[in-house]
């Protein structure tokens, strides 16, 4: 069994079959990091290099511990900031690390797109670790991992993505990849926080938290960018956190039984309390361990896909 | 130097003339339209004898932007010129948005000094505002004097309500219409347009509504002015909307579109391929629908290229970060044959008339006519011409452009003005 592509780029029009067996091997590899040693010599001479051209810090260091428990050569290119106007062009770049002979590279950039550009200038293997508002499919993979690992199913689950759905790259890529897996997808937030058009991917729309609660069984809770209310996308923190925000008495009123998902980082206080977040709902702490699995499912997966492979 | 094209039909809306005949052109000057060649006639002469050629009056491109001063490495007025010519273009309006802008008379005395010698024309389009800041007032006078036959601050629209008032009023004393490029800086700020595909594309959207707040601010100010009003390229459904019902209640705006806005829709920004990228941004499938419909009702008055040169390393970067616009000057005429005439959305006669007369009519130009004894001002096309352009061949200095490799039905086969002639990517002296 082998992926449908060379790279993964995002979840949309991904078949339901790459991710069922991302979400196997993933499984197997989680094994392998509950030994004493946790590392397979799987990839072993191969080079990765990690190009963030966005701070990250927890995405970044899950990657590069997948790397490193397969073997491969991580190296790590960050750029703070964007690199207009001043210095090499991103195309020269990207020409300068490929001729020093990587195998794959894992790319986050502001802007959408960039890993496709990358698929077209350099033979790599490209790994999308966040493009603009596009894709994170690797976050939304290990979600599902979690969710399924949780719940032991994704089909027929009601699923909402709770909070700025327009600026976020995770909301999509779950959308795209829960709906491969049967799930039924909704969004809630604030109406300035969902973008135009989305009906069209076929999910709900909740302007109701407490609605929200009642009618699913799984809620991925998105970081709300505090600086966002200065555009006038939102009122106050206070408004957004009576509104739309987790509290213990919400889902005790509404549905006890519901589980709770965050990528991560958590605003406390704003998109849930503290003691949403540290309460039995929740399984923000497996996400991130379920995380470097899955993305050595990706790597591995990717990383010894022979060319041209059916 | 004689040219001689038999056979040819010869189209100028304006005269009502549509017949079939020889065409003479000695020195320059249209000899004789009609009738056969004599032996006499054709000694010498470089003769054209292609069958389905029409000849019309010469094309106007505008809205061209030849980056010069400022940015010779990705365009010069002597290289957009050719680009024009070799368009099928015998004049061209030039935006000011230059380094620095063309708000003065020495610049446009230095521009004019650059095209000495070209066979396309170049009317310059000056600045609203000094160095376009939206501040003060251009010296209108004095430029319209210096050969300015409109002003816009395009790249953006005029800064402030206050400022565009006065501008309709000051420039109307010279009747001379105000170019806006219709954008609201606070509702856009995104990189296409927004709508279903920006989202799942997931890039910042421009909304068709920063587009049309500026449209109707401009037909309110003109309905109070009484000045003239010209919206550069529109792409929204509701602008086009807002430009038929001013001119339905008799206020004096006009409207332009860019082949891409006719050809092309947001769906198509799906490769990331920054030559999708413009200033309005690829519209909706709707929005295009409407512009056809535009075009046929005669809301749309013209059809400008937007002509916008940028250099590879400047175009080929992150989507975000790549400035807007493309070429235009040599794919205006293929797409408007392949794409209007061609999907029969417009007669050949109305394209013309998209060419050749509404743009002279709203820069108040004389329009060229094609009777004997007046200057040989004129394009000749080849409606069926099937063919692929070759943007490594083009004359501009740059090469974003969209339509590379694209197969066109109709091309602009040669062009005629200022005593010269352009044909087969060459200019003589005629």
């Amino acid at each position: 069994m082998s992926l449908s592509s060379n790279h993964l780029l995002g979840l949309r029009g991904v078949p339901r079959s790459d991710i069922e067996l991302i979400l196997e091997t993933a499984a197997t590899f989680k094994q392998v990091l509950d030994r004493p040693i946790k590392k397979v010599p799987t990839l072993q001479g191969k080079t990765v290099v990690n190009l963030f051209y966005e701070p990250s810090t927890r995405t970044r260091i899950s990657f590069e511990l997948a790397e490193k428990r397969l073997s491969a050569d991580a190296v790590n290119f960050s750029v703070s900031g964007s690199s207009v106007g001043k210095g090499e062009t991103f195309r020269d770049t990207v020409r300068n690390i490929e001729a020093m002979k990587v195998d794959m590279i894992v790319v986050r950039h502001a802007s959408a797109g960039v890993p496709l550009y990358l698929t077209r200038v350099a033979k790599s293997r490209v790994i999308n670790a966040g493009d603009g508002t596009h894709e994170h499919p690797t976050q939304a993979l290990l979600d599902i991992f979690s969710i399924k690992e949780k719940l032991g199913r994704v089909e027929g689950l009601n699923v909402c993505i709770v909070g700025d759905i327009a600026h976020s790259r995770v909301a999509f890529s779950n959308v795209y990849g829960l709906q491969a897996m049967g799930a039924n997808v909704s969004v809630c937030g604030p109406s300035t926080m969902i973008p135009r058009g989305i009906e069209r991917t076929g999910v709900k729309v909740y302007h109701d938290i407490d609605r929200a609660i009642a009618e699913n069984d799984v809620l991925n809770v998105l970081r709300i960018q505090l600086e966002r209310h200065a555009r006038g996308y939102f009122p106050n923190v206070r408004e957004y956190h009576r509104y739309f925000g987790l509290t213990e008495e919400r889902i005790e009123k509404n549905n006890p039984n519901v589980l709770i998902l965050h990528p991560g980082p958590i605003n406390r206080g704003v998109e849930m309390t503290s003691g949403v977040a540290d309460g039995d709902y929740q399984i923000i702490l497996q996400q991130v361990a379920n995380g470097v699995a899955v993305r050595m499912a990706i790597l591995y997966l990717l990383g010894t896909r022979k060319e041209n492979e059916q | 130097m004689k040219v001689i094209f038999k056979n040819a039909r010869f189209i100028d809306p304006e005269r009502k003339l549509d017949e079939t005949g020889d065409l003479l052109v000695e020195e320059g000057v249209i000899r004789r339209i009609g009738g056969t060649t004599t032996e006499e006639d054709a000694n010498g002469a470089d003769v054209i004898d292609r069958e389905g050629l029409i000849v019309a009056p010469g094309f106007f491109d505008m809205h061209v932007h030849l980056r010069e001063p400022g940015r010779e490495d990705a365009e010069t007025v002597q290289s957009g010129l050719a680009a024009a010519a070799n368009g099928g273009f015998t004049g061209v309006a030039y935006m000011p948005n230059t380094e620095p802008a063309i708000d003065s008379a020495e610049a446009i005395a230095l521009v004019k000094e650059k095209a000495r010698g070209s066979l396309t024309e170049a009317f310059p389009i000056a600045a609203v505002s000094v160095g376009r800041k939206g501040e003060a007032l251009s010296p209108m006078a004095e430029l319209v004097e210096a050969g300015a036959v409109a002003f816009s601050d395009d790249g953006a629209a005029v800064a402030s309500s206050a400022l565009l008032r006065r501008a309709l009023e000051y420039s109307n004393m010279f009747g001379v219409p105000i170019v806006e490029h219709c954008e609201d800086p606070d509702l856009a700020g995104g990189a296409m347009n927004e709508g279903y595909f920006s989202t799942i594309y997931g890039l910042p959207g421009v909304p068709t509504v920063a587009e049309d707040v500026i449209v109707a601010r401009g037909v309110l100010l003109a309905e109070f002015t009484g000045g003239a009003f010209h919206v550069a390229h529109v792409s929204s459904k509701r602008s086009i909307e807002l430009v038929r019902d001013a001119k339905a209640r008799g206020i004096r705006v006009t409207a332009e579109i860019t082949p891409h806005h006719f050809t092309l829709v947001d769906e198509d920004v799906k490769t990331y391929d920054t030559n999708y990228k413009m200033n309005p941004p690829l519209r909706s499938r709707e929005d295009l629908e409407a512009a056809l419909e535009g075009l046929k009702d005669a809301t749309i008055d013209a059809i400008a290229s937007d002509h916008a040169p940028h250099a590879p390393e400047d175009k080929e970067r992150e989507f975000i970060y790549a400035p807007n616009g493309v070429l235009g000057l040599e794919t205006a005429v293929p797409l408007a044959l392949s794409e209007l005439v061609g999907k029969k959305v417009l007669s050949i006669e109305t394209t013309i008339e998209k060419f050749a007369l509404g743009p002279r009519r709203i820069l108040n130009l004389p329009i060229p006519k094609i009777a004997e004894g007046e200057p040989a001002n004129l394009t000749v096309i080849d409606p069926a011409e099937v063919w692929t352009y070759d943007a490594a061949k083009s004359k501009s200095k740059s090469r974003n452009t969209p339509f590379d490799k694209r197969l066109f039905t109709g091309k602009p086969v040669a062009a005629m003005n200022q005593g010269k002639l352009w044909r087969d990517g060459e200019m003589k002296t005629l």
